[in-house]
């Protein structure tokens, strides 16, 4: 079972009202149900959004299925998502990835068995004049090298 | 020695320009108080005078985008597109970051000339920076009265939003971005009807680009004669260019449009790393067919003589290729993107962009076969206007252009086994599940 907190309902229900339309607000409810579940969407965050919103779960879950942001399964608490596209596969995204998947002994998209990081590689995230570049939860690190990027690491773990 | 013109950007150093006071020192908010004692229909005809088209990719001209709105007083949306995800680019992000009120004034103006009381901004959701900024801005805005009712006294009531995208580039196609905004699938719709007439929630909608609003502003205080004197005849104005790649100066540069490609990559971008020279562009963004050295040397920045030369001005990135890069692993790298970005819905562009990622990342592999060749161009071929939306040609065009001007590479991997560059097969940490 999951239940939204006393909060996360409020911004649901405030969202609810914030656009012209009802159905808008099913982007950012996936993502206040995203963050109250430990990061990630499960049939049950579905059900409970469609509760409150009083929308077909269906609706609901077509929309979180189309957009990668929202998470299908669990991910490290901090998320390294590598940007692969051509910029940053120029200027090393490649080796980033797999100097990153080497040193926390973890394959692309598997979470360390500690549940701190997860390794991803994601597709542009036009930040390509600073390639190549990570984000790690809504932070972007930047004009990274192999090394600059597990030193970054090291400090959050 | 190339140089660069900065109009939009002139005060894009000032860290002040970000916040209301720093914006207002250095001329903000002086021309929405002209535009708001201008006729509507005035701002509309100084707009389309001024040449200004459409700096999201399409280029297609603004004031006549305008133009197609309903004459009558059916309530009608501005949307911003800040979905800005073609591969290259990054000056949208730039823009918001460092001048959100610039985009802001920029589209009460436009929103104003149009007749619209309700705008949204639909950023990306990765650009969490670009959100949080924009959020204060707005705040701000309406403080000092330039948002809500009655705004400085005009009579003219407006307001303001942001819709966080969640991770599609296909919601960087308007009608796409219009279903995302109603929440659903961001899935293109069928055009005609277009947005101008029946767009989000079946309103009449225009969707414009974050730099093509922050235009609008400049237009308003120089005159559509002034700004038409800048860049060609037909691609007016300066033009925010995101520069990347094996370049030694990355970053964003603001030209006339109509600058020599030579002098953004020698001159602007300063060149490449000793010991390497020019291999190719792709001089739009991803989408872009990709020009060889010779025509890059030659190519002019505007949306005109980039057409001429079979490619397109797109969203103004410029991905600069090196002799050191293989291109087969480029446009492999290509395919996976559009592969991964379809949305879908139409069969040639769902099934066409996973065969052509399939193929690229087979022979990468050392495994392709000589006819493979042929059936990247033939697949392409059959790709190309038969779907909704142009994400299927524009996953077509850049694998016709790398196999049409790089052919030798395609030949020497499928023949050898190993790229003609690197001397190897594909050892990445490949995602790629290959097909046999």
């Amino acid at each position: 079972m999951f239940q939204l907190s006393p909060e996360g309902k409020e911004q649901v229900l405030s969202e609810l009202k914030r656009y012209e339309a009802k159905q808008s607000a099913v982007l950012p409810a996936l993502y206040i149900g995203q963050r109250e579940n430990k990061g990630f969407i499960t049939p049950a965050v579905i059900q409970e959004l469609s509760k409150v919103m009083e929308i077909p779960e269906s609706q609901i879950n077509e929309v979180f299925t189309f957009y990668t942001m929202y998470n299908k399964k669990n991910v490290g608490k901090y998320h390294i998502q590598i940007c692969r596209t051509l910029s940053c596969m120029i200027n090393g995204a490649d080796e980033l990835a797999a100097h990153m998947c080497n040193e926390l002994n973890v394959k692309l998209d598997q979470m360390t068995p500690d549940g701190r990081f997860t390794v991803s590689e994601v597709e542009c995230l036009g930040s390509c004049g600073t390639a190549p570049m990570m984000q790690i939860g809504n932070k972007y690190f930047e004009n990274l090298t192999p090394e600059s990027a597990m030193n970054l690491i090291r400090m959050m773990k | 020695m190339a140089q660069e013109t900065k109009y939009l950007s002139e005060f894009y150093h000032l860290p002040e320009f970000k916040g209301l006071t720093g914006y207002k020192k250095n001329g903000g908010y002086a021309d929405l108080v002209k535009a708001l004692k201008m006729p509507p229909q005035l701002i509309i005809d100084e707009v389309k005078a001024s040449g200004l088209r459409g700096r999201g990719g399409a280029g297609f001209s603004t004031g006549m985008k305008w133009g197609f709105l309903p004459k009558n007083n059916e309530p009608r949306y501005l949307l911003c597109n800040a979905d800005e995800g073609e591969p290259g680019t990054f000056k949208d992000r730039m823009m918001m970051e460092k001048a959100p009120h610039q985009l802001i004034e920029g589209m009460i103006i436009s929103a104003f000339a149009i007749g619209s009381k309700k705008s949204y901004i639909y950023v990306r959701g990765e650009y969490d920076e670009s959100i949080a900024t924009l959020e204060v801005a707005i705040r701000e805005a309406y403080t000092a009265g330039y948002l809500g009712k009655n705004i400085l006294g005009s009579g003219f009531d407006h307001d303001m939003d942001i819709y966080r995208g969640a991770g599609a580039y296909i919601c960087g196609e308007e009608t796409g971005m219009i279903s995302s905004l109603e929440g659903l699938k961001g899935q293109p719709k069928l055009k005609p009807p277009f947005p101008a007439v029946q767009g989000y929630l079946k309103k009449p909608t225009i969707v414009n680009n974050v730099e093509t609003l922050a235009v609008v502003k400049y237009v308003i205080r120089d005159g559509a004669a002034h700004y038409k004197k800048m860049g060609t005849e037909k691609s007016a104005g300066t033009k925010l260019f995101s520069l990347s790649g094996n370049i030694t100066k990355p970053g964003n540069y603001e030209v006339p449009l109509g600058f020599p490609l030579k002098d953004m990559i020698y001159g602007l971008g300063g060149g490449f790393k000793a010991g390497r020279k020019l291999k190719a562009v792709i001089p739009g963004g991803s989408s872009a067919p990709v020009l060889n050295a010779e025509e890059s040397e030659k190519a002019l920045m505007d949306y005109e003589n980039l057409a001429q030369m079979g490619s397109m001005l797109g969203s103004g990135a410029i991905i600069v290729i090196d002799d050191s890069q293989c291109m087969v692993q480029c446009l492999a790298n290509l395919t996976h993107f559009y592969h991964h970005e379809s949305c879908g819905q139409c069969t040639p562009c769902r099934e066409g962009t996973g065969w052509l990622d399939k193929i690229t990342h087979s022979i990468l592999s050392g495994q392709g076969r000589l006819q493979d060749i042929e059936l990247l161009l033939k697949i392409s071929d059959n790709m190309k206007g038969r779907t909704i939306c142009a994400l299927s040609d524009a996953a077509a065009l850049p694998v016709i252009s790398f196999v049409t001007k790089f052919r030798d590479e395609f030949e020497f991997f499928v023949r050898e086994g190993k790229s003609k560059v690197k001397g190897t097969a594909y050892k990445g940490t490949s995602h790629v599940e290959m097909h046999h």
